[in-house]
């Protein structure tokens, strides 16, 4: 497993002919191969209808949970809710112990510092959203103190969004200088490049969105910030995978992914396990490489695994209400 | 009754048994699904039966389907046999429709069961054939069932607002309070039809829990359930929001099981568990989550007059406790 940052020199020098002018960034990213749509969905839908059943179900469930970025973004949010947050992700299920913990809290930076102490040794990150979250839209210092302000806090993982303005209308090189001056921003922590891909309009665009999140530094991927019409769906997430799975090829640099925005039941989220092991492969079906970004997903698998544990249906009146 | 694979649901395919089907069709047995060509040359249109879930007729998630026979074991139509996993759709869809239906004023409620008595009236030809064809009766017999059904619709819709009076009011308190209780709904209730009575028993099980504001997951008769699928298509067209009644056929044993043990239903009506043995089970399953459960034992007479009991069997009371200031000299604040 190549565990090399792809920040580093050996990462992106193979593409420094591509990015050297928006020309070149822009030939090199309409050069990737169009996406066949019709197949793509196709292929998602078939892997979709695979049934994981028994000790295969109790792993998946198990894997899901601890893949889980459980996130709260909302203006209504206080201190107490992150707290609880932070208690639920390390304990998601009071009653059973051996349940594991999640990967991530997922937060705006002001909360970073509340999320990281509610959260205390337990080894679950702080993923704090940044950049002018969801909507990108400020000017790059501001996002780049905006970043710095998360990291100084504690954050763990950095979640940027891409300004969609300047890629949908072909100005690429500014989107990877930006990427780029985040990621220098972030220090240690990782950054999770979110592309809005229900923003994006075309597979085509998505595609060109990851290889160009990946060239410019981004140590995973991510669809969607939950908040538009459509988030990740099984197509886009499979595109995804593909491009990371390309990338490690040619490049030898692995990237995560992270669908995020829409995932709310434990059917969908085994069927994007199914993806992630069927294309990119089980290097990937570990939370370093593989996130959901999702808050009611965390329940829904916790009442499926009081259902393989106890054989009785259970219900939201066993799961803390968020 | 054989089970059948989904493939081929319906059962003309065979021709003996479709032969069979459309001889003894002549009006008044024909329950609705081999129904003889009116012309000879038309083509049969026959029936598919399927469950009702949140509001929509889904067939079995399992695939599977069963035969169901008349009272002389003639085939009549090919119903879904539906699996502990639909039992589990069907509660999740219960669940969502409980809060928008016991928040329901008790007078819009009376409203729209008022209005599944009126969409019921109106199909009365096809459910007196249904109903003789599945319990054996005569044409006429079949036709005063249909009638004590509808009737039991609006004696129920006439409930609604009324037993808030008979179960609730203010109580005399030892203290400076305004003490109210007042019933509130249980919540999700697994209903098990009585197997025997498949439409007015099913009615008068079935209208009481909804009229309180209970969601209700009901099991219709095993053997005669082709009545209860076919009063789904009465529910959904008439104002009833999809969820607050849903409906499964299929084995009850297989059925009733999940939906007893289940965390997320809150009461379980045990009048079609006609074994003691496994209504004994159930009620040991439901003892988990504390679900209220009745049972009723033999609820023999359907025609007889119903009484409130079926009401108030799912209700649970809420007591306030408002203060009134000091007692004045005559003792009462207020």
């Amino acid at each position: 497993m190549a565990t090399t940052p792809p920040s580093t020199a050996a990462g992106r020098a193979a593409f420094a002919d591509a990015t050297a002018s928006d020309a070149t960034l822009r030939r090199f990213l309409h050069g990737l191969p169009g996406v066949d749509a019709v197949g793509l969905e196709a292929r998602a839908a078939a892997l979709g209808t695979r049934s994981i059943k028994t000790t295969a179900k109790a792993y998946a469930l198990d894997l899901a949970i601890s893949m889980i970025d459980l996130t709260t973004l909302e203006g209504a949010d206080t201190a107490g809710k992150v707290r609880a947050l932070g208690t639920k992700a390390v304990h998601p299920d009071p009653t059973d112990p051996e349940t594991p913990k999640v990967a991530a809290v997922c937060v705006y930076p002001d909360m970073v510092a509340t999320a990281k102490q509610a959260v205390g040794g337990s080894g679950v990150k702080v993923a704090s959203v940044a950049t002018a979250f969801p909507a990108g839209r400020a000017a790059l210092e501001v996002k780049l103190a905006d970043v710095r302000d998360a990291v100084a806090a504690g954050a763990d993982e950095i979640d940027m969004v891409i300004d969609r303005g300047a890629f949908l209308s072909g100005r690429y090189l500014k989107v990877y200088e930006e990427i780029a001056a985040v990621k220098q921003a972030s220090g240690a922590a990782r950054l999770k490049v979110i592309f809005e891909t229900g923003e994006l309009s075309t597979y085509d665009n998505i595609r060109r969105a990851s290889w160009l999140g990946m060239i410019a530094g981004a140590d995973f991927i991510k669809t969607s910030t939950g908040k538009v019409a459509v988030n990740a769906t099984p197509a886009n997430t499979l595109l995804m995978l593909q491009a990371v799975r390309d990338f490690r090829t040619q490049t030898g640099v692995q990237v995560g992914v992270k669908p995020a925005g829409g995932i709310r039941t434990a059917k969908d989220a085994v069927k994007f396990l199914v993806l992630v092991n069927e294309t990119a492969g089980g290097d990937w079906l570990d939370n370093h490489w593989f996130r959901f970004g999702a808050s009611s997903l965390l329940n829904d698998l916790l009442m499926q695994r009081q259902k393989l544990s106890t054989g009785r249906y259970s219900g939201p009146d066993y799961v803390t209400v968020d | 009754m054989s089970d059948k694979s989904a493939k081929a649901p319906q059962k003309p395919a065979k021709p003996g048994r479709s032969a069979k089907a459309a001889k003894k069709d002549q009006p008044g047995t024909g329950a609705g699904t081999a129904t003889a060509p009116a012309r000879p040359g038309r083509l049969a249109v026959f029936k598919t039966y399927k469950l009702y879930v949140g509001g929509k007729f889904p067939r079995s998630e399992s695939g599977r389907v069963y035969e169901v026979t008349d009272s002389e074991d003639q085939w009549l139509a090919n119903a879904p046999r539906a699996s502990r996993k639909d039992a589990r759709d069907a509660v999740v869809a219960a669940r969502k429709a409980f809060g928008g239906w016991a928040g329901k004023t008790a007078y819009n409620r009376g409203q729209i069961l008022y209005r599944v008595a009126e969409m019921l009236e109106g199909r009365r030809e096809q459910f007196t054939e249904e109903v003789a064809a599945a319990e054996g009766l005569s044409r006429a017999a079949a036709a005063e069932v249909v009638d004590a059904a509808v009737d039991r619709w609006v004696w129920y819709a006439g409930w609604t607002d009324k037993v808030a009076q008979i179960v609730g009011g203010g109580n005399p308190v030892a203290g400076p309070f305004f003490n109210l209780s007042s019933p509130e709904p249980t919540g999700v209730v697994t209903v098990l039809a009585p197997q025997e009575s498949s439409l007015l028993g099913l009615v008068s099980v079935l209208a009481p829990v909804i009229a309180t504001g209970n969601t209700a997951v009901l099991v219709a008769s095993e053997k005669a359930p082709l009545p209860a699928l076919s009063l789904a298509e009465v529910l959904a067209t008439s104002d009833l929001p999809g969820g607050v009644v849903n409906i499964l056929s299929g084995r009850t044993e297989e059925l009733a099981g999940p939906l007893a043990a289940h965390q997320d239903v809150n009461a379980l009506d045990l009048t079609g568990a006609e074994d003691p043995q496994l209504a004994k089970a159930l009620e040991v399953a439901a003892a988990d989550n504390l679900k209220r459960v009745l049972r009723p034992g033999t609820d023999g007479d359907w025609h007889a007059d119903p009484g409130t009991h079926r009401l108030t069997a799912f209700l649970e009371t809420k007591t306030v406790w408002h203060p009134t200031g000091s007692l004045g000299a005559s003792g009462s604040a207020y």
